[in-house]
């Protein structure tokens, strides 16, 4: 039971190690961004799977709402999730740039033309 | 009236001037002054918020009338006062430098993005050093982070731009790991104001998940200070961006993560004394031992001389842990002194190399030769600020070194105090490499005449390699606040 109650825990687990791997595994460095995207959405959903009442509600101040989830890891994540746009924007904007200077996203072939300078 | 607004303008208005500077890209001079007296005032407000908190204590500004735990808090103590002093300092200087330099270096349809990228960069770190609440203290992280990436691509050289993006990348993971120690710290206590979690971590202290929170926020801060072997990134963006950028980061980025570590180590992890659980202490300690030798041996064999002090950097990173390894007072003392310090140095290094780089268009140890007669007052100020970075008295060096190996052999650690000489040897080798190539060897011949670098230039150079040499004779004011900041922090005082 506390193995399958924590699914959402799981979930977190899996997708953060499956973000890490690309990370650091890819040599495509816009996979690499996607491999971080993924690892940050994971902590996305950590928080809000953390703020979550069972049986509760959005928190509206109406009446008969008694139970309600709590708003603020949700709130968090709205500005993880702006920082996130920023970064995989700023990443990308990078990666045109370097193709520009390189010819070449992938990690192995930069390097080499480095070495060369 | 305008004395209590003080913390919120100290983040706000360098906020608000970065996107004036876009609204002024038809003249790129304009954004250059305005950045002078933005950080002039930031150092104004700095100096204002440091007398006002040694004289009556922390000041909490609650951000909107929210009140904490709720609002969002900034809170100016002793310690973070000290490094809004150092922040603002050093933009205060570098500053007014870089106008010839970013001419040179970027061109000029871009100098307006630079100085915006410059001011956010100013109010993420300062942001850092002033809030009082973990979650916003990730926003000012990510503010400076990102805006430091787009400051470093500007370099000229193409390896900018993958320096950029491996710190991006880099920079990235630890934020991300910053943001689950949060979280997890979140789950146990329901509080994200740094004052109020210190009151309510020792409870939940034995939790494995408060264990595992400290250890995220370790890795995921070690990361942004470029603690090793998390220092992978540093070299490359340090030696390609642009020479101001250098100066600039070098002097505060990894000092404001340094800042963060402290704040988490000593104020909200203080009073539950978690720093002996899984021997985080000794594994810091070992890091940053490793650190000063691995990255002062590597800084030995670099010819790139923006390298090597990239290099060096990562070393004496390893001193500032150090001291904060040892938990003690003097030990802390040393640590926050030697964040001072070395933001000192390290400036005055970097600008004068911008002044090198100006005139030469490099910076390779090959190409000083005979720089100590063409360029006599930069090379002057690099040897000043390189004796500083040996340890050797009357520069400020000695100062830390001095109360690094109080702190080693008070807790009777004669290895530890003799790895620290020892490792200031590894300095002096790679300090002199670049005295010997500047005045020993004759200016090659068929070499154009090089003139010294303008006076908007050698003028700050020379303001930090002075600064280095006055708090290294007159170390009494720098070394009170320190000392009473580490009291204050041991003493586990609300921040």
């Amino acid at each position: 039971m506390s193995l399958f109650g924590l699914y959402n825990d799981w979930i977190v687990i899996v997708l953060m190690m499956t973000g890490f791997y690309m990370v650091i595994a890819h040599g495509n460095l816009v996979k690499k961004v996607v491999g971080l995207n993924v690892f940050q959405v994971s902590v996305f959903v950590f928080y809000i799977s953390m703020g979550k009442v069972r049986g509760g509600t959005a928190p509206i101040l109406e009446e008969g709402i008694e139970l309600y989830s709590n708003p603020l890891p949700h709130v968090l994540i709205l500005t993880a999730i702006v920082v996130g746009v920023a970064t995989t924007a700023l990443a990308l904007a990078l990666v045109v740039r370097i193709r520009d200077a390189f010819g070449t996203i992938e990690d192995d072939e930069i390097h080499a033309l480095e070495d060369e300078a | 009236m305008i004395e209590s607004q003080l913390p919120a303008l100290q983040v706000v208005v360098p906020l608000i001037s970065a996107p004036i500077c876009m609204l002024l890209r038809r003249v790129p001079m304009a954004t250059w002054m305005l950045a002078v007296a933005v950080s002039w005032l930031c150092l104004g407000i700095a100096l204002a918020l440091l007398t006002q908190v040694l004289a009556t204590g922390p000041i909490s500004y609650p951000l909107g009338d929210w009140a904490a735990p709720w609002g969002i808090e900034y809170r100016v103590d002793r310690i973070s006062a000290f490094v809004l002093v150092i922040v603002s300092a050093i933009g205060a200087v570098v500053a007014p430098f870089s106008r010839a330099s970013v001419l040179r270096e970027i061109s000029l349809r871009r100098v307006y993005l630079f100085f915006a990228m410059y001011h956010l960069c100013l109010a993420g770190l300062l942001g850092i050093a002033i809030t009082g609440d973990a979650f916003n203290l990730f926003v000012f992280l990510e503010i400076s982070s990102l805006s430091s990436y787009a400051l470093i691509s500007l370099g000229r050289d193409r390896r900018a731009l993958t320096a950029a993006y491996r710190y991006l990348i880099m920079g990235t993971i630890g934020a991300t790991f910053y943001v689950i120690g949060v979280g997890f710290m979140y789950m146990m206590t329901g509080t994200l104001n740094i004052a109020d979690l210190a009151n309510r971590i020792p409870q939940v202290a034995d939790t494995r998940t408060v264990q595992a929170a400290l250890a995220f926020l370790t890795v995921g801060i070690g990361l942004k200070l470029a603690l090793f072997p998390l220092h992978t990134w540093l070299p490359n963006a340090y030696t390609y961006a642009p020479s101001v950028v250098s100066a600039f980061l070098a002097a505060t980025a990894t000092k404001v993560a340094i800042y963060a570590l402290i704040r988490i180590y000593f104020t909200v992890f203080g009073a539950a004394e978690i720093s002996e659980v899984f021997l985080i202490r000794q594994a810091l300690m070992v890091l940053a031992v490793a650190a000063m030798f691995a990255a002062s041996l590597v800084a030995i064999y670099q010819n790139d001389v923006k390298r090597l002090l990239a290099y060096s950097s990562v070393a004496q990173i390893g001193y500032i842990v150090l001291g904060i390894s040892f938990a003690t007072s003097t030990g802390l003392t040393a640590g926050i002194i030697h964040l001072f310090n070395h933001a000192l140095m390290k400036c005055a290094l970097f600008l004068a190399l911008g002044c090198v780089f100006l005139r030469l268009r490099s910076v390779n140890i090959g190409s000083l030769a005979g720089l100590g007669k063409t360029m006599p007052w930069t090379t002057a100020a690099f040897v000043a600020a390189g004796l500083s970075l040996i340890g050797i008295p009357p520069t400020v060096g000695f100062v830390s070194k001095w109360y690094l190996i109080q702190a080693a052999l008070e807790k009777d650690s004669y290895l530890i105090a003799a790895l620290v000489l020892l490792s200031s040897m590894l300095a002096l080798i790679y300090i002199w490499r670049v005295v010997e190539a500047a005045y020993l060897r004759p200016v090659p011949k068929g070499q154009e005449t090089v003139r010294e670098a303008p006076l908007s230039m050698v003028v700050p150079t020379w303001i930090m390699s002075a600064a280095c040499i006055y708090f290294g004779i007159d170390a009494t004011r720098t070394l009170e606040v320190a000392r009473s900041a580490a009291s204050f922090l041991l003493s586990g005082a609300q921040p």
